[in-house]
């Protein structure tokens, strides 16, 4: 089966109505694998003294980079988060963009599970990671 | 029989309840109206004395797939966050609000205690979140100079029935001559 091509995967981002709200960017896509970036935006500042974006607005970013990275296998017709954990290390610094790499690490007949880590333009201390398990619904099952 | 002596001279009434509203609702409005992202979410919060309900009225941009049509997961987890940080915020100011110490008529974005911040949280999905209007609470569960867990239930139309389920770890923001923490 053919990979999931990019202009694909924005389109699966683009369906999305709040990673449209949050101006979600597709930056890569491969089998089970996917990179997400969401720009600083005034509207999702969680701490007005400091810029920084909340941690809430983190947590969606990641949730759909988890999800895209399984929708990207070439299996996958459909998936919903079971849990999502996110670690946060520090803050990201304002008025950067924060780029988030979704891996799905392991797979099973009906659950996926997925490791993500986000950066800021330093690319070197993750400002957060995340592990979770979704549902996969595949591609000529009920 | 709970009658008592009358009050005596130098004895000091008890405050008006409008004062106490007043206050309470001041601090409130200033803890959750200077967060842009609670508001880009259009999160509101009830207030019954100290107990707060967080309310997530339904908009369009809350969807994740518009053809269920589902809330968002990402906007679950902000959601169920946004409610620990408040209830921790809240909990940590209220002996200092109830005492009169915080002038609420001078907090504003830029004038607000230090609050807490998310080392981890974790975010359970039960069921699928509807277009409808979601509630939630938060409970502390322990507390300390340093370090707070803070669990937290999302529910919709039955109480009874969650559709999300949360628990967190936050750092408590070090006070004046504490040494001094970061996250």
């Amino acid at each position: 089966m053919p990979e999931m091509d990019r202009s694909t995967a924005e389109g699966f981002i683009a369906a999305l109505p709040h990673a449209r709200a949050l101006g979600l960017r597709v930056e890569a896509i491969g089998q089970g694998r996917a990179t997400l970036s969401m720009g600083w935006d005034a509207r999702l500042v969680g701490d007005p003294r400091t810029g920084v974006i909340h941690g809430g607005a983190v947590s969606a970013l990641m949730d759909t980079c988890g999800g895209t990275a399984v929708y990207s296998l070439p299996e996958a017709e459909g998936t919903a988060t079971i849990d999502l954990r996110i670690d946060y290390m520090r803050p990201a610094t304002p008025g950067q963009r924060i780029t988030a790499t979704a891996d799905c690490y392991h797979i099973t007949r009906a659950v996926v599970f997925v490791r993500a880590v986000a950066t800021d333009e330093d690319s070197s201390r993750p400002v957060a990671t995340a592990t979770g398990a979704f549902t996969i619904d595949r591609k000529g099952e009920p | 029989m709970t009658g008592r002596n009358p009050p005596g001279p130098g004895r000091v009434p008890p405050e008006p309840v409008q004062a106490v509203k007043q206050r309470r609702d001041a601090v409130l409005a200033a803890l959750v109206g200077g967060v842009p992202y609670i508001r880009f979410l259009g999160i509101v919060f009830d207030r019954r004395g100290d107990e707060l309900t967080a309310v997530l009225p339904y908009s369009d941009h809350l969807l994740g797939n518009p053809d269920l049509p589902a809330l968002h997961g990402g906007v679950t987890a902000a959601f169920l966050e946004v409610t620990a940080i408040i209830e921790l915020s809240w909990a940590l100011l209220w002996d200092e609000m109830e005492s009169g110490r915080l002038d609420a008529a001078r907090l504003d974005p830029e004038n607000l205690p230090r609050l807490p911040k998310t080392i981890d949280f974790s975010v359970d999905y039960l069921r699928s979140g509807l277009p409808r209007d979601a509630y939630a609470r938060a409970r502390i569960t322990r507390t300390g100079r340093r370090y707070a867990s803070v669990r937290a239930e999302a529910w919709q139309d039955n109480r009874r029935r969650p559709f999300a389920q949360a628990s967190g770890h936050f750092l408590m923001p070090s006070r004046e001559g504490d040494g001094g923490t970061t996250a």
